[in-house]
């Protein structure tokens, strides 16, 4: 039990996914502009995540590792995941029009997001068991879903504050990336 | 001639990724930690990027318009692919610095964004041009910021010493935070000094840089399917 919880907490603050591993910088700074849109690209993201993660694991485990394809491994990820993310799509729009509703819009641009490709990668390089690959997934996403929730709310603040000219946009929100960062590294300390 | 080499020169300059078109970010951040490591992974975009723009603009008159993105994946993977092994083969300490970055490479939003945007439209010389071109910028622009971060964070450049005797690493600058305020900065910069070097030539005030992610294209292309 111990384990697991040490594993969610470095999940979500000590090795946040965002911001001190820089996976999925593009929907962080794109998708932040308000915290509606981030809440539905947050929620999409963790779905997303937990299901590519089991699936890659389970190809992994029981195709390409006894037929010896894990040099295959990058491209067929990215298959799983490209064919995942259309296949939830189709479900959701069938059985749970609110929920696609919601989160449609933001399905497509999940398949090039990194950070899905990445923690199902992760995993497989930390040689986690099926468990611990879904609580750590499921754990690096809800990190992403906090500090990309945490940033909205500050862009919101910020899109009415006076910035020159120059750093206003992009460069702002990395800066105020950064600051974040900071501030989760103080975790660090935590577990050691 | 002078078309290709606007296609070539636009990505060292005009368009340079990531301070231009604010492309493949994730990487940026990332592997800039010593200039090594940013000319490592610049030099295996270069070549991803030049050949996905080759083979997609060979095929681009063959794919359907509806499964074109999963046709770039494909290409951009089976490419990455190469260049794993090849790196496993010819650079493993370069591939185990770099770490899960070399197969993500696949999903850096450079390739898909050019495949896209470029390749898929334009006849192969040109194309291979942009490739090139992207792929040079996006190497300078990362071998940059990883001297940048290595001078201060180590006090070497390359490895090489360059600091004077006395000198305290600053180990921010090697650490994740220091990442993103370095590149924000940097951006400002280059924000700052486009605008003073258009009001200098007397023209209208410059554009800022086009600095949301939607250069890459990949949020319209859930709007165009639906």
């Amino acid at each position: 039990m111990n384990e697991y919880f040490l594993l969610v907490i470095s999940a979500i603050f000590v090795n946040n996914i965002l911001l001190a591993q820089y996976l999925g910088n593009c929907p962080f700074l794109g998708c932040s502009k308000n915290i509606g849109t981030s809440m539905g690209m947050g929620a999409a993201v963790v779905f997303v995540v937990v299901m590519a993660s089991g699936f890659t694991w389970t190809i992994q485990k029981y195709v390409l590792v006894p037929f010896s394809l894990t040099y295959l491994q990058t491209i067929v990820f990215i298959l799983v995941i490209a064919a995942l993310v259309q296949f939830v799509e189709l479900f959701l729009k069938k059985v749970a029009p609110p929920l696609y509703k919601a989160l449609g819009i933001f399905l497509p641009l999940i398949t090039t997001n990194c950070a899905v490709l990445g923690i199902a990668i992760i995993c497989q390089r930390k040689d986690f068991g099926i468990v611990k690959t879904l609580v750590f997934s499921f754990a690096s996403a809800v990190g992403f879903m906090l500090a990309l929730l945490l940033m909205a709310a500050i862009r919101e603040r910020f899109e009415i504050s006076r910035l020159p000219q120059a750093i206003k946009g992009t460069p702002a929100g990395l800066v105020m990336a950064g600051l974040m960062s900071l501030a989760f590294f103080a975790f660090q300390g935590m577990i050691s | 001639m002078s078309v290709l080499w606007k296609e070539f020169s636009k990505g060292l300059w005009k368009e340079l990724p990531p301070f231009r078109l604010v492309l493949g970010l994730c990487p940026t951040l990332a592997v800039t930690k010593t200039a090594d490591n940013g000319l490592g992974m610049g030099l295996a975009v270069i070549f991803v990027l030049t050949l996905s723009n080759l083979i997609i603009s060979l095929v681009r008159n063959l794919i359907p318009a509806k499964v074109r993105i999963a046709c770039f994946i494909v290409i951009a993977a089976s490419l990455v692919v190469a260049v794993e092994l090849l790196m496993q083969a010819y650079a493993y300490p370069l591939y185990q610095q770099l770490g899960i970055f070399v197969p993500l490479i696949v999903v850096n939003c450079i390739i898909l964004g050019r495949a896209e945007a470029f390749a898929s439209r334009n006849p192969v010389m040109p194309s291979v041009a942009d490739g090139l071109g992207m792929g040079i910028g996006f190497t300078l622009s990362l071998t940059f910021l990883g001297a940048l971060r290595e001078l201060f964070g180590y006090g070497t450049v390359f490895g090489a010493p360059v600091m004077w005797q006395s000198f305290k690493p600053f180990s921010f600058m090697i650490e994740a935070p220091g990442a993103f305020v370095c590149l924000g900065l940097l951006l400002a910069g280059m924000n700052f000094f486009s605008s003073w070097n258009a009001r200098r030539k007397g023209g209208p005030d410059a554009v800022v840089v086009r600095s949301e992610c939607g250069s890459c294209g990949m949020c319209s292309l859930g709007e165009k399917k639906g």
